[in-house]
């Protein structure tokens, strides 16, 4: 049994101009222990699924309109508000992005930290005070002790941001969900918050579904990828198949879009285009317009989502033409190489001059 | 080959981007922590990264919120000087006979108009009353008003306001509408109407007066307040972690949503001594045998041209202990605000 699993999940905002749809059909399951990252732009829609998976969606304007939101078997959408919040904090917990602003101001982070024991666990203030400490030490914030009467705004960025997961897992939840944890951070503390939350992962044997729109930080943390684009799913992978063969355009794109060694001196390449506005789709495919491959058909047919391996789909008619859909000789010639990965065909049709022939298949 | 090293997908695409380049630098946690930028454990106020972006606040380890205003408050001359009106307006009012030891209800006909002498430095009233004993004890009344007046509203205004804010739908625009009936009704002219049929002589038809009508403006200042702090993160993420309603109102919200209450309630005060004084002028407000600056100061003006002194020292009174409460919530405003900082 999947850790959650949600389901064909929509939600939309009513705003004063009608109501905009913000996820259309998302489907994605998370096993314990599991690290999926869920990738997009801003807007993509990543976040208001995770929001409502947890429960704390804005409502009004927000409205889940379809869809399940599986933990643990329980449907958590048919759950009373009492029920709901009784496992938010304790069964499954979220990082927010900034710490500095997720953290309350006028308590100190020991009060804070605390709260979660007095309040889940009904433990005595003392007590509570103690776990709060231990969990700061935890986390790696040296002098634990003398820092649990500060205050947020007297600690750094990565320190923040450390004691915002100690939050998080203070109670040793199954699932947490991580939303851009590391993107207000400085480069250097992102690789050590992300080491941090990897090795908790893994020593509670959590299941983690990380939001991000870095392709960097996930690659080495996650397990499994689904790339969201305009509030849908449009390919879902494990983590080496989709680096190395994206089976749709987007991804293909966004990999394009990552600045790399081998290309030093080119001009970095960026999708056409732009996100398109959630409240006028297009029609068909939502990315067609900006899309290298796209033909008729995307302009009027949502693309469903195809089976281009075993755990692995893509929501595009000619995933067959995309590196993904090639063919795996690709990939198994790689592995032992030491070819650069720029291999693969791009979009422009354009060459990396460490290419592979295998990429025409 | 520019591909340092193999990182788990065996993807140089992956590894060439910065942080992931940074993971493979620091493999180990431990050694992670050690060189984090966060600086050395101890000691704690010096520690290099701890100014971190938006961590504002001056050198010298503030405490939050509460603790910075009082910092700078104390540091404030104007504070001190309308604090220590103020401390002894409220000792007067607890206390007069600590300084006036005549009765301000004793009068006697035959030193009507009287100007000052021993014993009697203000001079006597057209009753013949003390003016130095009715001024001191008339203190009581505005104290008692003007902060009975502010609590009330305060209270009653965030609780509606709060509520409001925080619930929204049906209530909140229930609400709006109902304070928008009472920013309509002219205040002085609504205590005409309303006091007039009032026969007595305590303070609390006044005071009951003065939080109906301006409760309003309260609970519209404490409804924007907790409009904007729950916008913020911290409130969704306290959420994300299991708390209830009334933990978010009372723990998450309230401590920082009630800044610009207390405000907006120390600057309404010197507007209800004013206000107090004003409709006992008129006759609405508090009614002999009450001793009031606003009746002293309406019995008075007849005569403001034999006997000036009769006027000015309740007039004085009343207008030092409005401006000082105006410069406490002045300072008070300005210690609260966090972007005059």
């Amino acid at each position: 049994m999947a850790l959650l699993e949600v389901t064909g999940l929509h939600v939309e905002f009513r705003t004063r101009d009608g109501t905009v749809p913000a996820v259309s059909g998302v489907s994605y399951r998370v096993d314990a222990g599991e690290t999926l990252a869920v990738l997009g732009e801003s807007g993509s829609g990543k976040s208001v699924t995770a929001q409502a998976v947890m429960g704390i969606l804005d409502s009004p304007p927000g409205r889940i309109t379809a869809g399940r939101v599986l933990f643990r078997g329980q449907d958590l959408l048919t759950l009373k508000e009492e029920r709901r919040r009784r496992i938010r904090g304790a069964e499954m917990a979220m990082i927010f992005q900034d710490a500095l602003s997720a953290l309350n101001p006028v308590l100190t982070v020991g009060a804070q930290l605390g709260e979660m024991f007095t309040v889940h666990r009904g433990m005595s203030r003392k007590a509570a005070r103690a776990e709060a400490v231990r969990l700061m030490d935890r986390v790696g914030i040296p002098a634990a002790k003398d820092r649990a009467g500060d205050y947020p705004h007297q600690f750094s960025g990565g320190m923040r941001q450390r004691i915002m997961i100690a939050m998080a897992l203070a109670l040793e939840p199954a699932l947490i969900i991580a939303d851009e944890p590391t993107t207000a951070l400085d480069v250097t503390v992102q690789a050590q918050v992300m080491d941090l939350l990897a090795e908790l992962r893994r020593e509670l044997a959590m299941g983690l579904v990380l939001i991000t729109h870095d392709l960097g930080v996930v690659a080495d943390v996650a397990d499994r990828i689904v790339v969201m684009y305009a509030g849908r799913i449009v390919e879902s992978a494990p983590v080496r198949d989709i680096y190395r063969r994206p089976a749709h355009p987007y991804t293909e794109g966004l990999l394009e879009s990552v600045p790399r060694v081998d290309r030093k001196g080119r001009e970095l390449y960026a999708i056409k285009g732009l996100p398109p506005n959630p409240r006028r789709i297009p029609p068909g495919c939502a990315f067609h317009p900006r899309c290298p491959r796209a033909r008729e058909v995307c302009r009027t047919e949502v693309p469903p989502q195809f089976e281009v391996a075993p755990e692995r789909t893509s929501a595009c008619f000619f995933w067959r033409e995309t590196p993904g859909g090639t063919g795996a000789p690709d990939g198994t010639e790689m592995r032992g190489g030491t070819e650069m990965p720029g291999g693969t065909e791009t979009p422009g049709g354009t060459r990396a001059p460490g290419g592979t022939e295998e990429g025409d298949g | 080959m520019p591909e340092p090293r193999v990182s788990p997908a065996g993807d140089g695409a992956v590894a060439a981007t910065g942080a992931g380049g940074a993971m493979d630098l620091a493999t180990s946690e431990g050694a992670a922590r050690e060189r984090g930028p966060e600086g050395p454990p101890v000691p704690r106020g010096t520690a290099p990264g701890d100014a971190g972006p938006g961590g504002g606040g001056p050198v010298g380890r503030p405490r939050g919120l509460w603790a910075d205003a009082w910092r700078d408050l104390r540091r404030d001359p104007v504070f001190v000087v309308s604090a220590l009106v103020i401390v002894f307006l409220v000792v007067i009012a607890v206390r007069p006979s600590l300084i006036a030891g005549g009765n301000p209800l004793s009068c006697d006909l035959g030193r009507a108009q009287e100007g000052a002498r021993p014993g009697h430095p203000f001079g006597f009233t057209a009753q013949g009353c003390d003016v130095y004993t009715r001024t001191v004890y008339g203190a009581r009344t505005s104290v008692v008003v003007g902060v009975l007046a502010s609590l009330g509203v305060a209270l009653i205004g965030s609780v509606l306001g709060g509520l409001a804010g925080f619930f929204g739908g049906f209530w909140d625009a229930a609400l709006s509408r109902v304070t928008d009936i009472f920013f309509g009704i002219p205040v002085v002219l609504g205590g005409l109407v309303l006091l007039s049929v009032v026969t007595s002589s305590t303070v609390w038809p006044v005071i009951g007066f003065m939080v109906l009508l301006t409760w309003p403006q309260l609970s519209r200042i404490a409804r924007g307040s907790v409009l904007s702090v729950k916008q913020n993160d911290f409130v969704q993420a306290a959420r994300a972690l299991g708390a209830s309603s009334t933990r978010l109102l009372l723990r998450h919200i309230l401590p920082n949503a009630v800044a610009p209450v207390i405000v907006v309630a120390t600057i309404a005060l010197s507007t209800f001594i004013a206000l107090e004084a004003t409709l006992s002028y008129l006759g609405v407000g508090l009614k002999p045998p009450a001793v009031s600056w606003g009746i002293d100061i309406s019995n008075a003006s007849p005569y403001i041209r034999n006997s000036p002194h009769m006027l000015l020292w309740p007039a004085g009174a009343l207008a030092v202990t409005v401006l000082a409460f105006i410069m406490l919530g002045d300072v008070v405003r300005d210690a609260l605000d966090p972007k005059l900082r």
